[in-house]
């Protein structure tokens, strides 16, 4: 079975239709990039995998749990199901090091030597091992993210869902917190991306899925999909980034 | 007429103003620990609590803020005897302060809970946290440091309303002044003395709460 496995998968907030039937699987390994316009239901698509939204219909499993409404079954799932945010959302009060330790020490019930042995590891997977006493604010956003990254990390994720993890970050901060994406990526972690960054979803990702008013309108390797669309809506948004981008 | 004034009748008192100023600082000091307890019980409460709890809170809250502390004091004094829980004076003006504060306190909580970033609660749930771990770990000391300033004040207030609770016989520093202002006749004296050491307790005790919150709450490091 597909590490995480959509099938049918609709969510609409009041009236409003944002998710029709999607269904995709992603294998243990895949590093899968998901484009498209603003309101396209990138985000809620991907905030319904950890179930942050509910579904109206359909199923997702991860690892073999399914994602379902009930707290207690939600928390066991999100062990497994890393998320990282595009405002890093790191708790303001604690230092990166109290940071990446304090689910360990409250989820897991580690002893508080163990939390932070984990805890300061993860921060020098992402080279953050000197600034384990810095609070949050005395960061740059870059290494803001790259703290939300190794706190994601600390609870041995199997999968990791980033949602925009570089739109907040000034442009010169944006290739720090990309190369330890890729470097996990090469590790062999798996990641479902909700990204602009059209160049690294090219040289990274293993498919790259185009998603058009709440369905997934085309996906393939990126390769086909960037060098070859087969769509109208997908020519129509790639011509449009290209030409922001040469616009810049 | 001229009246000359004459601060030396009150150095015979100086043990009484002392004991004044000793229970005044202890009423505050416990009412104000109790308070904050009771302030974040009952924001907790609002968000986990089932629907008849969620009431009641309100319901608390709304009955101390709009009735005056002399009556909420008078009614925990001599009021619930007659149901059979009677306190000592002491023990019935720590109550009315804890609960008065208590009230105010849970507004003002409760605004710095709900100002706080819903990535927040996001970040925290996606980690495997439950809600209510989520609300003890992660929002409630931010939430705390941001209103800590508010929370000073209104504790400053209830210490310096406090002084109605000389109408119970508590004897703190109001009692000590009209004690012997009933027995010297020197009123103006003794009362510019005590408005002076009141200036005085609050300036200490906003002093302490900075401290508390620096050192506490680390309030110096929040952006």
């Amino acid at each position: 079975m597909s590490l995480v496995k959509i099938e049918g998968l609709c969510k609409s907030f009041g009236g409003l239709e944002v998710l029709r039937d999607i269904s995709l699987d992603v294998e243990r390994g895949e590093v899968i990039a998901l484009i498209g316009k603003s309101g396209s239901g990138k985000s809620t698509f991907l905030r319904c995998i950890n179930g942050l939204e509910q579904m109206n219909s359909g199923t997702i499993h991860v690892d073999a749990e399914p994602v379902e409404a009930d707290e207690r079954k939600l928390q066991k799932l999100r062990l497994k199901v890393g998320m990282i945010f595009q405002q890093f959302n790191l708790f303001p009060h604690l230092t990166a090091l109290d940071n990446t330790a304090l689910a360990l020490r409250v989820v897991k019930n580690m002893s508080a030597a163990e939390a932070r042995a984990v805890g300061l590891a993860r921060l020098e997977k992402v080279g953050l091992g000197h600034r384990a006493d810095s609070r949050p604010h005395q960061l740059s956003g870059g290494q803001q993210q790259r703290v939300a990254i190794a706190r994601a990390l600390a609870m041995d994720p199997v999968v990791l869902l980033c949602d925009e993890v570089t739109s907040a970050l000034d442009p010169e901060l944006v290739e720090e917190v990309l190369q330890v994406i890729r470097r996990l990526a090469e590790e062999g972690m798996t990641v479902i991306m909700v990204t602009h960054e059209m160049s690294f979803a090219r040289s990274v990702c293993s498919r790259v899925v185009f998603m058009h008013e709440g369905r997934l309108h085309e996906m393939g390797h990126p390769e086909e999909v960037f060098g070859n669309p087969k769509t109208p809506e997908l020519r129509q948004f790639l011509g449009q980034t290209a030409s922001a981008a040469t616009a810049e | 007429m001229i009246q000359s004034f004459d601060f030396s009748a009150l150095s015979d008192y100086s043990d009484v103003v002392r004991h004044g100023v000793y229970i005044t600082l202890l009423l505050i000091t416990v009412g104000a620990a109790l308070g904050l307890a009771v302030s974040i019980l009952c924001v907790w409460a609002r968000l986990f609590c089932p629907a008849w709890v969620r009431i009641a809170v309100t319901s608390y809250v709304e009955f101390v803020r709009n009735t005056p502390f002399l009556i909420q004091l008078f009614f925990i004094f001599f009021g619930l005897p007659q149901l059979g829980v009677s306190m000592s004076e002491m023990t019935a003006a720590i109550v009315a302060m804890a609960i008065n504060l208590g009230a105010y306190g849970t507004e003002i909580v409760r605004a710095g809970v709900q100002a706080t970033a819903k990535g927040q609660w996001e970040a925290a749930t996606s980690l495997g946290m439950t809600r209510n771990q989520a609300f003890w770990r992660v929002v409630l000391m931010p939430a705390l440091q941001k209103m800590w300033p508010t929370l000073s004040s209104q504790i400053v207030i209830v210490m310096m309303g406090s002084a109605v609770v000389s109408q119970i016989a508590v004897q703190d520093l109001t009692f000590a002044a009209n004690f012997i202002q009933s027995r010297t006749f020197r009123a103006f004296e003794i009362y510019f003395v005590v408005t002076a050491i009141y200036i005085v307790l609050a300036a200490l005790v906003r002093l302490a709460l900075r401290l508390i919150g620096r050192w506490v709450l680390a309030t110096g490091e929040v952006p």
